[in-house]
């Protein structure tokens, strides 16, 4: 073989893989060093859905920021909800009536299965299993169909509300939900049939993209990509929130960390998430949903037409916008990705100083020249996938 | 197209127009150019409910030099702009360009340092889909009226060129 | 919450001389630390057993401009420990004449975008970091859109008219 190679003249070959490229469903562009087939070099570009997302929240009232929100992370908007008006809330030092927080677990759960579902049915179909796509893809139509009949809006849903929620739960809710997850459950164990087992999927994901627990620590890991390692930190668990130290469920963990082990933490979550779902809509108890504070909580539009005291808080709460006091909170929850924090900095005034996403794939996606060197160039989709990376998300 | 000059201002002209274009809306070859959120919608239009395949756009052809109709599926940053004009000037004629979502349209509410006013400041655009996301029935709503739109126009409509902003 | 007191505790004991100031707002710990002991602090935070903040949750920075006098920027630091499940948050403040603070890469290699991130937000400059270039923005992109005087509607099209 090396007289073969005497005299010929090799080099490594510079290509772009994206940003507009069929496997990496997000906007994203790979520039990577190859020689022949293999991995030598990668540097991953990233920004070309930056819509200067803080600068719009800065702009705006504290209670303008919540379209945007959906907009991070759009394949679970509703956590993203959560996780800006608890954060405010945090700010404003108050506690929200006990039927919001139900809801907002029940919701957040239904847009996390959708989040999950998107995710392993677009990395089955850049795989080549176009079949578990579509099966993944109805169910996530069912998941969807559940949140439009709570807030009208099948993907970016706005429907949290600092103090409260937007409205209150379908009265056939129940029901809804038990029909749809029966349903979810029998295409669940189809795709779990055709994938799990399936000798080309396990090839092109097992023993790839592999990172180690000390490594991805390192890296500022989190969600499923830091529990496929061994490590068992999700913060519903470690800083929880709401009512979920109420619920009982598990928090998967893989072992060796490679885009297999993502791929069956996801599963298993949603395995978990449908349970918390069911657990909440068990206990969920009657009552109020919006805190009774007209300075804070938009008064209920009926008192607004028909008395003055109303009309003048909604007119204050709407043109000034709510005034939290002067200082900054760090508050997080778990994203469908990991863990998403929020970094409110206010001055008393009625826009926010500071609106600070910390966004989960961001710190993940700067660990794909580690995870894809010195594999084959095909082993980048896989570990892309399993990473997901959502544009809004990652570049705000 | 040949076939034009071939036949010249005969009048058998009007027919054949029709012939043609009722093959091209029939068969419309997508190039999904997929940015931000609206892309999750596009799934689903594409997915086993609202199935595109029924108006003959099915296939999306990840090759611009293959495609015909380009869908503009969400948010076009300035960083992402020339990509896009690119992505464009490389298609074949006919094309047709479905602004698929409020911030390809119009920037929407992302009117900021980053965002792109619509994408009809660089290239020439078919057929506008607000909504953010446009719900699914109003991307099979566009897709008929585009349909309509080819339906009745004359092969001299082509070629129309590259797009009018200077290329990179 | 007595756990968390531990930590400003900790840092006055051992940086007697580096932090401003500190206190605990809604339960988040904060101090307030020189910009030229940032790397020192974290490491001590990383390493000291009893506190071992493993995790660099976020690094971002805040622009102040006409909220106060100088220093005008605060960069901030998120710190999380897996194992005693206790946060804190570190702010450097970094004056506008000489906006630089030294990189904490060699501690968390994690911070090496969120540090281009703050660069190309806020034009703050990490000494010691291998590649700060722009990371969300194009390098033909002039100024940083996150400082309080950029304008919001301040386009710098690559291609295309300006709006």
């Amino acid at each position: 073989m090396t007289d073969l190679k005497q005299g010929l003249h090799t080099n490594y070959m510079v290509l772009n893989m994206g940003p507009s490229h069929p496997a990496t469903h997000g906007t994203v562009k790979f520039l990577l060093t190859l020689d022949g087939e293999t991995v030598v070099d990668c540097d991953v570009e990233i920004g070309y859905l930056h819509r200067g997302f803080e600068k719009m929240c800065e702009n705006g009232t504290w209670c303008q920021v919540f379209p945007y929100t959906d907009r991070l992370n759009y394949n679970s908007a509703i956590i993203n909800n959560v996780g800006y008006a608890m954060a405010v809330e945090k700010l404003l030092g108050i506690d929200i009536p006990e039927r919001c927080k139900y809801i907002r677990v029940i919701t957040s759960e239904i847009a996390r299965l959708a989040d999950h579902f998107t995710n392993i049915g677009a990395a089955a179909l850049e795989l080549g299993a176009f079949t578990a796509f579509l099966y993944f893809v109805e169910v996530r139509e069912l998941m969807w169909e559940l949140l439009e009949g709570v807030c009208g809006a099948r993907l970016t849903s706005n429907y949290i509300r600092i103090g409260g929620l937007y409205r209150d739960l379908p009265s056939d809710f129940k029901e809804r939900v038990k029909k749809a997850f029966t349903k979810s459950r029998s295409l669940y164990n189809d795709v779990d049939k055709l994938l799990t087992k399936n000798r080309i999927f396990l090839d092109r994901m097992r023993d790839v993209g592999a990172i180690s627990s000390e490594e991805a620590i390192a890296y500022g890991f989190t969600g499923p990509c830091l529990r496929s390692c061994g490590v068992p930190y999700d913060v519903r668990k470690a800083n929880p929130y709401l009512i979920y130290d109420q619920l009982d469920w598990m928090v998967p963990v893989g072992e060796k960390g490679d885009n297999f082990d993502r791929y069956l933490v996801r599963m298993e979550e949603i395995i978990q998430s449908m349970r918390i779902v069911e657990q909440a809509l068990k206990g969920i108890p009657d009552g109020p949903i919006n805190i009774d504070d007209p300075r804070i909580r938009l008064p209920a539009k009926d008192y607004v037409y028909t008395s003055m005291e109303e009309l003048i808080d909604h007119f204050k709460v709407v043109t000034e916008g709510i005034k939290p006091p002067k200082g900054e909170i760090y508050f997080a929850v778990e994203g469908a990705n990991g863990e998403l924090g929020f970094y409110l900095v206010s001055d008393g005034g009625g826009k926010p100083v500071k609106c600070r996403v910390r966004a989960p794939c961001f710190a993940i996606t700067q660990a794909m020249p580690r995870m894809v060197k010195g594999g084959l160039i095909a082993d980048i989709i896989p570990t892309f996938d399993m990473i997901n990376l959502i544009g809004g998300e990652c570049d705000r | 197209m040949g076939i034009e000059k071939i036949l010249g201002d005969n009048i058998i002209l009007t027919q054949l127009n029709k012939i043609v274009n009722w093959a091209r809306k029939y068969s419309f070859f997508l190039y999904p150019f997929i940015t931000a959120c609206c892309g999750m919608e596009f799934m689903s239009v594409a997915g086993p409910r609202y199935d595109l395949d029924r108006f003959g756009a099915a296939l999306p052809r990840f090759s611009p030099r293959q495609a015909d109709l380009m869908m503009v599926v969400g948010t076009i940053s300035h960083k992402q702009a020339p990509i896009l004009v690119k992505v464009y000037n490389q298609m074949a004629e006919p094309k047709w360009v479905l602004s698929y979502g409020v911030c390809a349209c119009s920037g929407g509410f992302y009117n900021n340092y980053a965002t792109v006013q619509g994408i009809d400041t660089l290239i020439p655009v078919d057929i506008y889909i607000p909504g953010c996301p446009p719900r699914p029935e109003m991307v099979l709503d566009g897709l008929i009226k585009l349909q309509k739109k080819v339906a009745e126009e004359r092969f001299s409509d082509w070629p129309k060129g590259a797009s009018p902003v200077a290329g990179v | 919450m007595s756990e968390d007191g531990v930590t400003i505790k900790r840092l006055r004991d051992k940086f007697p001389d580096s932090i401003i100031e500190s206190h605990s707002f809604r339960g988040d710990d904060t101090v307030i630390i020189k910009k030229e002991d940032i790397v020192e602090v974290c490491r001590f935070l990383r390493d000291e057993k009893g506190l071992a903040y493993n995790f660099m949750m976020d690094l971002t920075v805040v622009d102040y401009l006409n909220i106060r006098e100088e220093p005008r920027f605060e960069v901030v630091y998120h710190l999380y420990s897996l194992e005693h499940n206790h946060r804190v948050r570190i702010k450097a403040p970094v004056s506008e004449s000489d906006c630089s603070i030294d990189s904490i890469i060699s501690l968390w290699i994690g911070a090496n975008w969120f540090e281009r991130e703050a660069y190309d937000m806020y034009g703050i400059i990490f000494k010691g970091h291998p590649d700060i270039r722009r990371i969300l923005l194009y390098k033909e992109f002039k100024g940083h859109p996150l400082r309080k005087d950029y304008p919001v509607q301040g386009r710098q099209p690559l291609i295309g008219p300006k709006n």
